[in-house]
């Protein structure tokens, strides 16, 4: 049984934050993001959960890291100049291992820029934002229905791998209303809580696959989190190089390791394509019509939709470079993605950016006419 | 009786100054950091009021109370 | 001088009355010789004990610098956060599980410079948070920086020539924004302390307690009180109860530290509230660690 529902891009994210066992929201409004704590605010009382405004993006971030630790899924919502503030405390929700999402409806930047016009500025800072060393996972939907879908699937990431997950959405897809298709049967990943005795129990141990269960405060397991490299009891240990190289390969490789199954990409006609344009998020949708429109006038052109920026899809785009004579990556910034692309690709092929900034998205027809440039 | 560990006690001697009774003075043995550790020298003026224990910014000190 | 032999020492530590609250496996601690974050850690566990709060429901929440050192020592649940974030997290953390006793440990700097503005927003909403704030007039951590409530003159590594800003009164400041309990002690004071502490942890809402503290290494060397025995007569002697402050004029109270409890007052509490609501709107409080439920 599905349920059909016509709604803002905004609001299926924060219906899906719900379908997704979150309980908890500390936000602070921004524009294009605000519909989301707005709704939020509404819904969460109504299902038992909790929200907070909170007095600044540092702070929601904060509370959003201890309302986890409380043993809630939690959320908050927000843009770049929130996004920005956010970095330092996204870092000790790496450092901490404190499962979370974290949802960018990007606009047009740098600095306060284009409140109301959507951009894609963020991609890197999602990646490179906090300092130091590590991996992270960003997903980015390119419609109302997959900002739904992609907030539940960010929530369920975010638990298996206990690390914070980013939505890197935009203005377009927040803002926008689609028909949605609710499906009532959603997977949730429930958070585990150790089989140890409380005294035998290291939070922070160097597991195989790196992800240990997570208890919360007040089960007895007397935890210690800190954003100080720890040693596996999770004590901190800060001037040993052995123990901070074994606690920040860990926390990379958790992420690295499991790329193929935390990756997620479409693609249509690339078998035979000569041209393949790589897009994400709402540009998407122009790569689609311009793929469309230049088959039907006989151009061989296919696409490769990125679903996960982060970690990047390092084998799909490589396996596609083999094959064509040229890939243009559509974005709505002055040339982000295209770096990663061009890591992966530039020994197979030409890599070619289409850049639209200015808070529209990008012509298909004027994406075409790249594409025959090239032929 | 009063104890004093040696392998907590930093020298910072709070408990011979804030003493109401002046039990405590500083002794001539030394713990593993080299610091001359406090000693209970008048314990018989303790009237166990538990005020260095509280002090003790290490937790290296215990009064025992007495028995009547 | 008196002569003692080192088996007078033999110990056996499990019976200093608060040590059983340490994890023993991470002493001695960080801290400088004479330093009253001890003190204060004390006052803290001997408040607890007088409350009768269960040790297992206590989460301790801090930032960063000496004092947010403290949660890493004491054996149970701890969030070592970010640089004047804690009111912030502790504020998620009370919210998510209301049952949980929170206490933050912050410090002049953490609290009133980089935190300033998460710790008046936390007294405003009345959170049932208690925050001790050991307040040494320094930054300790990063060698003796002058901060938000070092009084004009004091000498510090980046106020070489004296501090000539004008120093917050912590006390003031969250009582403007609205804590509902509010009390201030010194080092000197570690009954008074404790039995403020206590009635700080018992006030259903945001408690502020601030300790006025010694930093003998980067305060005291560098402002003639070498010695934490010198900094603890200091506050001794500078000290005066908010009973008699109240009858003296700003002049007469130059120099002195303020000391008692300046507000206990009942008033709404934000973790209820959001309990409540849930329960108008749902039927039921906010459900307790869902993560493991759905």
């Amino acid at each position: 049984m599905t349920k059909e529902l016509f709604i803002q891009g905004n609001e299926a994210c924060a219906r899906g934050a719900i379908e997704a066992g979150c309980r908890f929201f500390g936000g602070y409004p921004i524009t294009p993001s605000t519909e989301i704590a707005e709704y939020l605010s509404i819904a969460l009382p109504k299902v038992s959960g909790s929200f907070i405004q909170m007095e600044d993006e540092i702070s929601a971030i904060g509370s959003v890291i201890g309302a986890s630790w409380s043993g809630i899924k939690s959320m908050t919502a927000t843009s770049g100049p929130g996004f920005s503030l956010m970095q330092e405390n996204i870092g000790f929700a790496i450092m901490s291992e404190t499962p979370l999402v974290i949802v960018n409806v990007q606009r047009g930047s740098p600095s306060t820029g284009q409140p109301t016009m959507a951009g894609q500025g963020d991609m890197m800072q999602a990646r490179w934002g906090s300092h130091g060393d590590y991996e992270t996972i960003a997903i980015s939907p390119s419609s109302v229905q997959e900002f739904f879908d992609f907030t539940i699937l960010g929530f369920n990431l975010a638990e298996k791998y206990r690390v914070p997950v980013v939505i890197l959405a935009d203005e377009v897809i927040g803002h926008m209303r689609e028909k949605v298709h609710l499906q009532d049967n959603i997977e949730t990943l429930k958070r585990i809580k150790p089989k140890e005795d409380l005294k035998d129990f290291l939070p922070f141990k160097n597991v195989e696959n790196g992800t240990n269960p997570m208890p919360s405060f007040g089960d007895g397991y007397n935890i210690h989190v800190t954003g100080l490299t720890h040693n596996e009891r999770g004590y901190p240990i800060t001037t040993s190089p052995k123990d901070h190289s074994t606690l920040v390969k860990r926390l990379v490789n958790k992420i690295l390791k499991n790329r193929e199954n935390i990756v997620s990409t479409n693609f249509k006609y690339c078998d035979d394509a000569d041209i393949v344009l790589i897009g994400y998020g709402s540009p998407i949708r122009s790569i689609m019509e311009a793929v469309k429109i230049g088959r039907e006038n006989g151009i061989k052109i296919g696409y490769l939709k990125i679903n996960t920026p982060w970690p990047f899809p390092e084998d799909e785009v490589a396996k596609i470079a083999k094959n064509v004579d040229d890939l243009i990556v559509v974005e709505m910034n002055l040339g982000q993605m295209v770096h990663e692309v061009e890591r992966v690709a530039k020994n197979d092929t030409n890599v070619h950016l289409f850049s639209e900034i200015g808070g529209t998205l990008p012509k298909p027809t004027d994406i075409l006419n790249k594409v025959k440039k090239l032929l | 009786m009063i104890q004093i560990n040696p392998d907590l006690c930093k020298g910072c001697y709070i408990c011979v100054e804030i003493c109401p009774k002046s039990v405590y003075l500083i002794s001539n043995v030394t713990n593993k950091k080299d610091i001359k550790i406090p000693a209970p020298e008048n314990e018989k003026n303790c009237i166990t009021c538990h005020l260095c224990e509280l002090e003790c910014p290490d937790q290296a000190i215990y009064v025992e109370d007495k028995n009547d | 001088m008196a002569e003692k032999n080192k088996q007078d020492f033999i110990t056996d530590e499990e019976k200093n009355p608060y040590i059983k609250y340490f994890r023993k496996d991470r002493l001695p601690t960080i801290f400088c010789s004479g330093c009253g974050i001890g003190i204060t850690i004390n006052s803290f566990l001997k408040g607890l004990e007088s409350a009768d709060i269960d040790f297992n429901n206590l989460s301790l929440v801090s930032g960063i610098g000496c004092s947010s050192r403290v949660p890493g020592y004491l054996n149970c649940d701890s969030l070592h956060t970010t640089h004047g974030r804690a009111m912030s997290f502790a504020t998620g953390l009370k919210i998510g599980n209301p049952d949980l006793n929170v206490v933050v440990f912050t410090g002049d700097g953490d609290a009133s410079a980089i935190g300033g503005n998460h710790l008046i927003h936390a007294a405003r909403r009345n959170i049932n948070l208690t925050v001790i704030c050991i307040n040494n007039n320094i930054y300790g951590m990063t060698g003796g920086q002058v901060s938000p409530t070092s009084p004009e003159g004091t000498l510090a590594t980046t106020a070489p020539y004296g501090s000539i800003d004008t120093p917050f009164n912590l006390i003031d400041l969250v009582t403007a924004a609205g804590a509902s309990f509010v009390g201030r002690w010194t080092t000197a004071h570690p009954l008074q302390l404790s039995k403020t502490i206590k009635n700080g942890l018992l006030n259903n809402g945001f408690s502020f307690i601030e300790v006025v503290s010694q930093c003998p290494t980067y305060y005291g060397r560098k402002n003639k009180l070498k010695t934490p025995v010198s900094m603890i007569k200091m506050f001794k002697e500078n000290s005066i109860n908010k009973r008699r402050a109240d009858t003296l004029s700003e002049e007469e109270l130059l120099g002195k530290i303020v000391v008692g409890e300046f507000v206990n007052k009942k008033r709404g509490e934000l973790s209820k509230k959001i309990d409540d609501l849930s329960y108008i709107k749902s039927g039921r409080n906010t459900i307790r660690k869902s993560a493991y439920i759905f």
